[in-house]
């Protein structure tokens, strides 16, 4: 049995030296002897280490005051800046580790120096005992036994049906928890409403951009006129609407069959999303005319209809075709051509709709 | 069962004051048993056992420090106007959530310190539960009888990176709002039901309205729920199978070595909450972490350059800008990894990152204490941990998952190693590519030969002693090294150890040595074939025998211990 209930250094190491009797290994010579510490052996140590200890602890009522008086005298107004709340929040840390650090290395210092600090040996048990073990093995046997399961095969393929089905109904319930998908992430903001062509307007004041302000080498955070008036569901519109503004030189452009008129003058504008999961693609490199995704890097080649040239997006960027209206003012002549941002499971249905 | 104080009333009576405090509980709780039981229940002591008791005081600082901050937290994403005390924000158009998470930090007295705690213990929660798993993983902690409750471990860092996602997407900041919508991104790219289930989770188009009050539900509910029965069931089993030890002298797999819980090893453990506190508290205090403030209210359209979620989403993050796109040049021959079949999108540039690595991770991870005992058909139970380096291929195994996770995690940094370092973001994306494939290979090499070299290195100590840096010249000349032999118990230290040989391919009960048996030998071979072995008492005979004269020479230091 073991001693732990003892704990003296003369039976520390008595216990336990039955190691292994294999031929050929070492034997286990037992818990080494204890050696004392100063504290041990030594009054003044000992007496010294209580006082460190005690000190400790007045150090953690030092904390504790500190933190209350920062509590109390720094008070919070609507005058106070953020130098104000800084200095508080330092003092409290400051407070609350002095609190806890005292508390937490006294007491530790006292377990290492004061306490008993014999190794003692315990003997473990066995989880249960071998006839525990086969007792149980044969209880489990009798239940299944006599609850016929195994004999009954009826039963017990409808009752695993019953209980395979029992569940849809505490999914089914979740069913409301959105609205049917169908094809709202096919459309944006940009479609004309009742034959009036949007306005390209600036993100975020909404004022509309004339084409003679987009300089060559400028870029221009787009989102659609009307954005801002809208009552409910901005943020929704704007995840989807949002759009990149530029001016390349036009035989730096390729565009392809059928978007030749897509841009105007060499100003071209761009879904801000990502195609690969929809962040928004923030950086124009002017010189290289790359856009970048600051979220994972993904590269697109605004020469090439933004193809992508790096990085982990699959798809270009969709593309909106863009015009400019009677006053001079850029307008969407369409909605895009394709479903914006991240691709999912009917995104190619979409864009074939949207293409016929 | 008969009562407890009828008729024979006891004429024991406590001498002590705390005595009879202790007994008057006893006498009508009747917690004698678990006094008994649990008192002076042996401890073995490590460094390397506090880091589980880290993720337990972190998670007791969550919980605190959480319950204050819903005292204060709104979880609306109604829209209203900033008039706070934080000026570069004032009137700007942003959701209740944010708005009381700006109020926290600059109108609530210590809200700000609250927030700070809170954010610092969830880092350091997770940590702690990973640098855990290490520890249990490298000494082979997981060993029977101890799968179930790795298992249960798995399922902890599973919801602890829950409860830390879930947690930093509240605050409904630019930032946090940015991990959302590429969260979103990747259930989309789920085939079938992905559009469904972003339609769900948000309740209608990203962001829409629903996303934070849910996540708030399952953050401060269900999650942290878990997390508290996962917990008790992780430390019931403790208390079941009795902590492991590591190996010396003294110390097998019939007992346990250590200190007796009251009161040395309460005190210490006791002692480190506060010390754990102590260090968060002056994390927080001193280092900011995640200001809200700087980042502003969420918004589809801006995003910042380097751009990092919390540490322990990093390695998903990274895989996601890992894996290509496309391969191939613009106008010459190019391979999109997003193919249409039948119609639908498989966007297997999401997909891939998103669920491979992490389910190569976790399969593993679950499965490894079963596959580790088909390999080796080791039945016996372990209470006596390995040293890493005493089991050389499993070090290597754990080395090569470390490195695969950590070049992933590297990943979510790489514009900012690239910016750092001032070198190409395209070429740190090849390395790291590269690194993902070589890396784990690489690291289980390397890990193995260091692991036998050190074993290698702990025989030489044993067999010949430590060098104690003393020259001496001998009459004729001839300088030597002293060396100092171990005494019993050092040298136990190093000689204790199993050095398994590979198990040949064994008959079934029909006699047979069936295909699986073999491939199970195979395994065998490659897990135990490089070994060392421990030494025995007849090589150190040998060795002294051959007359290492420095060795006799300095012999007075020891023995005598053996009494």
């Amino acid at each position: 049995m073991g001693n732990h209930s003892d704990g003296s250094s003369t039976s520390s190491s008595t216990v336990a030296t039955a190691g292994q009797h294999d031929e050929g290994a070492f034997q286990d010579p037992g818990i080494p002897p204890h050696r004392p510490r100063l504290a041990d052996k030594d009054p003044k140590a000992a007496k010294r280490a209580e006082r460190q200890v005690a000190v400790l602890f007045i150090v953690s009522v030092i904390g504790t005051l500190v933190f209350l008086v920062t509590y109390f005298a720094i008070d919070l107004t609507n005058t106070s800046t953020t130098g104000t709340i800084g200095l508080q929040n330092m003092l409290l840390g400051i407070g609350t580790a002095f609190a806890m650090l005292g508390i937490g290395t006294g007491i530790v210092h006292w377990a290492k120096t004061l306490m008993p600090d014999h190794e003692v040996s315990e003997d473990r048990h066995a989880l249960r005992t071998e006839e525990d073990r086969q007792a149980a093995v044969a209880i489990a046997d009798t239940i299944i036994e006599e609850s016929g399961i195994k004999r009954r095969p009826l039963i017990r393929n409808t009752l695993l049906g019953a209980v395979a089905l029992a569940p849809l109904p505490a999914l089914a319930v979740f069913g409301d928890l959105g609205p049917r998908p169908d094809d709202k992430l096919a459309h944006t903001m940009w479609a004309p409403q009742n034959g009036k062509l949007k306005r390209l307007t600036r993100d975020p004041d909404g004022t509309p951009i004339k084409a003679s302000d987009v300089t060559i080498g400028s870029a221009f955070h787009v989102i659609p006129e009307g954005l801002n008036e809208l009552e409910s569901g901005k943020l929704n519109e704007k995840a989807k609407a949002v759009v990149l503004l530029m001016r390349l030189n036009p035989d730096e452009l390729n565009p392809s069959k059928g978007r030749e008129n897509w841009a105007y003058n060499g100003i071209v504008a761009y879904s801000k999303i990502c195609t690969h999961v929809g962040c928004p693609v923030a950086l124009y490199e002017q010189q290289t005319h790359h856009l970048l995704c600051p979220c994972h890097q993904s590269t697109f080649d605004l020469t090439h209809e933004c193809a992508v040239i790096f990085g982990p997006a699959s798809r270009p960027l969709p593309q909106l075709p863009i015009s400019v209206d009677e006053e001079g003012y850029l307008v969407a002549t369409s909605d895009f051509h394709e479903p914006v941002g991240p691709s999912y499971w009917e995104r190619d249905e979409h864009e074939r709709r949207l293409d016929s | 069962m008969s009562a407890v104080s009828t008729a024979e009333q006891s004429t024991y009576q406590a001498e002590t004051k705390f005595g009879r405090f202790t007994d008057f509980v006893d006498q009508r709780v009747g917690g004698s048993g678990i006094l008994k039981e649990f008192g002076r229940k042996v401890f073995p002591d490590h460094w390397s056992f506090m880091f589980g008791e880290v993720a337990l005081y972190s998670f007791v600082i969550l919980l605190m420090t959480g319950t204050f901050l819903t005292f204060f937290f709104d979880p609306s994403m109604a829209e209203t106007h900033y008039h706070g005390s934080y000026s570069p924000l004032y009137n700007v158009e942003m959701s209740v959530a944010y708005n009381s998470s700006l109020n926290i930090s600059f109108e609530v007295r210590g809200g700000l310190f609250m927030r700070q705690v809170h954010h610092w213990a969830a880092l350091l929660f997770v940590a702690s539960v990973s640098v855990h798993m290490l520890r249990v993983f490298f000494t082979g902690a997981f060993r029977k009888p101890r799968e179930l409750n790795w298992v249960v471990g798995g399922v902890l860092i599973i919801l602890a990176m829950a409860a830390g996602f879930t947690g930093y997407s509240l605050p409904d900041d630019l930032l946090s709002g940015n991990g959302l919508r590429i969260i979103d991104g990747v259930i989309k790219s789920i085939p079938v039901i992905g559009t469904w289930i972003s339609f769900f989770l948000f309740g209608g188009e990203f962001p829409g309205t629903a996303i934070i009050g849910r996540l708030y539900v399952l953050h401060i509910l269900l999650v942290p729920a878990l997390i508290l029965l996962m917990v008790a069931v992780h430390l019931f089993m403790v208390v079941v199978h009795k902590h492991t030890q590591y190996p010396g002298p003294g110390r097998n797999d019939r007992n346990v070595v250590g200190y007796p819980l009251g009161p040395v090893y309460a005190a210490k453990a006791g002692g480190f909450f506060f010390i754990v506190f102590g260090v968060i508290a002056l994390m927080a205090g001193f280092f900011t972490i995640n200001p809200i403030w700087n980042y502003g209210p969420y918004d589809p359209s801006p995003v910042s350059a380097g751009t990092q979620p919390d540490w322990y989403i990093g390695w998903v993050d990274g895989a996601l800008r890992l894996m290509p796109g496309v391969i191939g040049a613009v106008d010459g021959y190019r391979q999109h990894f997003e193919f249409i079949i039948f119609g639908h999108v498989l966007t297997l540039n999401v997909l891939l990152p998103a669920l491979v690595p992490a389910g190569i991770v976790f399969t593993v991870l679950f499965t490894y204490p079963w596959i580790e005992r088909w390999i080796t058909k080791d039945d016996r139970e372990h209470h006596v941990l390995d040293r890493p380096r005493n089991a050389p291929t499993r070090t290597a195994i754990g080395v090569a998952g470390f490195i695969f996770y950590c070049v992933m995690w590297a990943a979510a940094s790489s514009d900012l190693i690239a910016t750092h370092f001032k070198v190409s973001l395209n070429d740190v994306t090849y390395w790291l590519r590269a690194l993902f494939f070589i890396g784990p290979v690489l690291g289980f090499i390397v890990a193995k030969r260091v692991a036998l070299a050190l074993q290698r290195k702990d025989r030489e100590i044993a067999l010949h002693g430590r060098e104690t840096g003393r020259i001496v010249r001998l009459p004729h000349g001839e300088f030597i090294e002293v060396h100092a032999p171990l005494n019993d118990y050092k040298r136990y230290r190093l000689v204790s150890f199993e050095s398994p040989k590979p198990l040949p391919a064994q008959p079934n009960s029909h006699g047979v040595v069936d295909r699986k048996e073999r491939r199970r030998a195979k395994f065998s071979t490659w897990f135990f074939e490089d070994r060392v072995a421990p030494i025995t008492p007849a090589e150190l005979e040998a060795a002294h025998a051959h007359g290492h004269h420095g060795e006799v020479e300095s012999g007075e230091e020891t023995k005598s211990l053996s009494h």
